[in-house]
């Protein structure tokens, strides 16, 4: 399966962004094959508003399964849920780490976000 | 002629002003209308003590997505620069209150399955103090986008009114533009400190973008330094008048009444101010 990782490089050893919606990078992994590619996430990263739904847009259109990341906002996570996208939240150390941390059953999903919104 | 009255900076005395304008203009014999834009924390009514007559709901109009006829394109999401839209493979969500009801989205759908419903953002009070026209936007608690209930006080705005006089929230963002911008003149109240001027400097430039004319007058005027005075004459921004820092006008201000009628002297001030702001348009 594919899964995003929040990062501030664009490597597979880069550490992982905590934020998700403002991510420096996302990185979609291959949790099989270990492959892995990084999109740019600036656009949302200098947002005025709205940067964790559409970052959970553009996750859902990059065919990602699950979200490996530090916190999510509660409209991320809606628009993530409503996308069938697990949410796995806490995550620290290097993309390559919370991929194996993962595949391992390590990184539970989460049921609801853990930050506040913004703009409430 | 509508004027707004509008800062950067916060509690310069933006309602003092605008409701002792209302007061004197209404008792010259103009028709006058009092609007509070500031649909956040509206506190015109204080000093006026309005009787309301009418109050309906504010309504935006909020997109809603027919799954029926969705293609989940992303049209719609791509249209909206308030990201209040996530197109994602087999479902398209709103976040309604992150949106502005431009309706651009509606437009951008190429396959029709957008429609707008209104949802209540506020509430608008019409009434009158004295001979003052009085409207009032209320916002919701929750609420996060106050420009569509500004939009819905101003649309309100009495058409037979000589002087319509708008209470501008504060800052230089979407609300305070949301204001100031259509009007044919702007009052910048500010204070004599160096918080005054670096948010007057703002202030200036973002009524200087909308191409709005505009003045300056100084509350609390013994206070603080000359750089405002400094600014403004370098700039060539008028000066249309000065506020005291006096304590009968503190106290009356804390009673909520009316310094135009509680305190010696400050019907001149007023007044003066008044007359600058009518002849522009004579």
């Amino acid at each position: 399966m594919k899964v995003i990782v929040s990062a501030q490089g664009p490597k597979i050893d880069s550490l992982i962004d905590p934020r998700f919606g403002r991510a420096r990078y996302f990185l979609l992994v291959d949790t099989d094959t270990r492959e892995c590619s990084a999109h740019d996430n600036a656009q949302n990263l200098n947002a005025p508003q709205g940067a964790g739904i559409q970052a959970a847009q553009n996750v859902a259109r990059l065919g990602a399964e699950a979200v490996l990341t530090g916190h999510v906002g509660p409209k991320a996570f809606a628009a993530l849920q409503a996308a069938g996208i697990t949410v796995h939240t806490g995550v620290s150390g290097t993309v390559q780490q919370a991929v194996e941390q993962f595949v391992s059953g390590g990184l539970p999903s989460a049921g609801k976000a853990d930050v506040e919104g913004h703009w409430v | 002629m509508i004027v707004a009255i509008a800062s950067g900076k916060g509690g310069t005395g933006k309602t003092t002003v605008a409701v002792n304008l209302a007061y004197l203009a209404a008792r010259s014999g103009r028709a006058t209308a009092y609007l509070d834009c500031d649909v956040e924390e509206p506190d015109g009514h204080v000093f006026l003590r309005p009787e309301i007559e009418e109050q309906q709901p504010i309504e935006k109009l909020v997109p809603t997505v027919d799954p029926e006829r969705c293609t989940y394109c992303g049209a719609c999401a791509r249209v909206c620069r308030f990201g209040a839209i996530a197109s994602l493979p087999k479902q398209t969500v709103i976040f309604s209150e992150l949106c502005h009801a431009c309706g651009g989205c509606r437009l951008a759908c190429p396959v029709d399955a957008i429609r707008e419903v209104p949802r209540t953002i506020g509430i608008l009070r019409r009434g009158h103090s004295g001979e003052i026209r009085f409207l009032e936007g209320v916002l919701n608690v929750g609420e996060a986008m106050s420009p569509p209930a500004i939009r819905a006080v101003k649309a309100a705005a009495p058409k037979d009114a000589e002087l319509i006089l708008l209470d501008a929230p504060p800052g230089t963002s979407c609300p305070a533009v949301e204001t100031v911008r259509g009007c044919d003149y702007v009052v910048l109240v500010t204070e004599p400190t160096p918080f005054g001027l670096n948010d007057l400097v703002l202030a200036v430039e973002m009524v200087r973008a909308l191409r709005r004319p505009f003045g300056v007058v100084v509350n609390r005027a013994d206070v603080g330094n000359g750089r405002v005075r400094e600014y403004c004459a370098g700039q060539r921004i008028p000066m249309l008048g000065e506020i005291p820092d006096d304590r009968a006008a503190a106290e009356a201000y804390s009673r909520g009444q009316m310094l135009v009628e509680a305190v010696d002297g400050f019907a001149e001030r007023f007044g003066s101010l008044l007359a600058r702001l009518v002849e522009r348009k004579a």
